[in-house]
């Protein structure tokens, strides 16, 4: 017995209120963050990602009351994302109560910055996001990420991106398939597979979850560390506890 | 009313700490001031003090003689409970391979040493550093902060680095990843883990809620 592999439930956030989106558009309600933080954490959640999709200057305000108000309460790894771009931005969530930052598109835009961020709060709290999409198939499948929640193509290879980011200090990936977010047709677990094999960091994956087994293949087919999903909790398809009781069948190690 | 300080070094999340020890005061109906605090008068003042950390060694070791905290702390490990949790932990430590090579405070006997890059399973699989996640703690030894806490429990951890100590007894706790690391160290008043009980859940607030119970001796 060793390190236990993470389920990680996941709260887009919309001026303080949970949302989900499905392929980064139509947006539905899911409920008052702190209240669906607490439900997670008393499930057995191992970690709670926040990720901000507000963007107004007002809705920063009330991201970081929040993030303030879950940590008061929760007591699990918090990784606080979207619309980091400074230090003061994540000394901010820091000081908010969060563990972690997730930093996506001002990564894109000045790699630097994670070698700087790491630097000065150590590589065990900033989380590099990626969002990436298939932009070749068969027999060599190749990945482009995208930034600004998906919107922005960049031309960067993802495996190659994710390998710089960790050598510029990134703790940890959050890998987002764009393909497959908000689809409930799984993980893109070539992918996985892909970075997960080529980085010593651990890999979170992302997108695509519509049923238990495929957090299992994640880690079974997709060799990540953690899993992530948003909507199959949110609207209490399954329970954080009946997630780990099936990958705890399919042979992988949880906290129980 | 006692008062608990949180030795504040301009790194990590201290916050997170005062939130959870805050949390557990109410669970207990203890009356606790917490103080988030890099001021020498209060922390000379605490009943007991946590010294965090998340971070770098060598800038939290920078902000520690900046401020100095060493004296702070060296001053409350002549008596009162203290709890030092991850690269406060390793800042008791003697020196720490991170960044180049850091002499730290010294408290402690031994080393801070980094998991490598080729760190494997009892199976051969390539371990992913840093080391992040809930791993089973083995307790060695009885102590007051494991009271209620279930042997093998897991706790959350985040690191690259591990504390090694020259003196065996010391060691509390025993987790394995790659190798078998300390995973909690004990000596006199200090408890120190490489975990983070603040985010462990259930198993941390219980040994976050025996720490404002202890009276600083094993």
């Amino acid at each position: 017995m060793g390190l236990a592999r993470r389920i990680i439930p996941c709260l887009d956030c919309d001026n303080g209120r949970v949302v989900k989106g499905v392929r980064f558009v139509d947006i539905r309600d899911a409920g008052d963050p702190v209240e669906v933080s607490k439900r997670y954490c008393d499930e057995g959640a191992d970690e709670v990602t926040f990720l901000d999709i507000t963007a107004s200057h007002e809705g920063r305000a009330t991201t970081v009351e929040t993030v303030g108000e879950i940590a008061s309460q929760v007591f699990i790894p918090l990784t606080v994302g979207g619309g980091i771009r400074t230090l003061d931005d994540i000394r901010m969530m820091l000081n908010a109560g969060a563990d972690k930052v997730a930093i996506n598109t001002a990564a894109v835009f000045d790699p630097t910055f994670v070698r700087a961020a790491a630097e000065r709060f150590g590589s065990q709290c900033i989380v590099v996001a990626v969002d990436a999409k298939q932009a070749a198939g068969e027999p060599e499948p190749k990945w482009e990420i995208f930034t600004h929640g998906g919107r922005k193509p960049t031309g960067i290879d993802a495996v190659e991106w994710c390998q710089r980011m960790v050598d510029y200090g990134a703790g940890e990936i959050l890998l987002t398939s764009m393909d497959r977010d908000g689809t409930r047709e799984g993980f893109d677990n070539r992918l996985n597979r892909a970075v997960s094999s080529s980085v010593r960091a651990p890999v979170i994956a992302s997108g695509g979850v519509g049923v238990l087994e495929h957090l299992a293949a994640g880690v079974l087919q997709g060799g990540v560390d953690a899993v992530l999903a948003a909507s199959i909790f949110h609207f209490r398809q399954f329970t954080i506890r009946q997630a780990k009781e099936h990958m705890a069948g399919r042979g992988i190690e949880v906290r129980l | 009313m006692s008062t608990l300080a949180v030795i504040d070094y301009g790194m990590g999340n201290l916050h997170s700490v005062a939130k959870a020890v805050e949390h557990v005061g109410r669970e207990l109906s203890l009356e606790l001031d917490v103080a988030v605090t890099a001021d020498a008068q209060t922390i000379a003042q605490a009943d007991r003090v946590i010294f965090p950390g998340v971070g770098a060694i060598r800038d939290c070791m920078a902000e520690i003689n900046r401020l100095n905290v060493g004296e702070m702390v060296a001053e409350a490990m002549q008596s009162r409970p203290v709890l030092a949790i991850c690269v406060g932990m390793q800042a008791l430590m003697a020196y720490s391979e991170e960044n180049g090579g850091v002499d730290c405070l010294g408290l402690i006997p031994g080393q801070v040493r980094y998991f490598g890059e080729e760190l494997r399973d009892a199976a051969g699989a390539r371990l992913k550093v840093p080391h992040m996640g809930w791993n089973e703690v083995r307790q060695t030894r009885a102590h007051p902060l494991w009271e209620g806490v279930p042997d093998n429990s897991r706790f959350y951890f985040v690191h690259s680095y591990y504390a090694q100590t020259d003196r065996n007894g010391l060691v509390a706790g025993t987790s394995r990843y790659g190798k078998e690391m300390a995973a909690a160290i004990a000596d006199r008043n200090i408890f120190a883990t490489q975990f983070h009980p603040e985010k462990s859940q259930k198993a941390g607030l219980r040994l976050l809620g025996n720490f404002l119970l202890w009276s600083g001796e094993a």
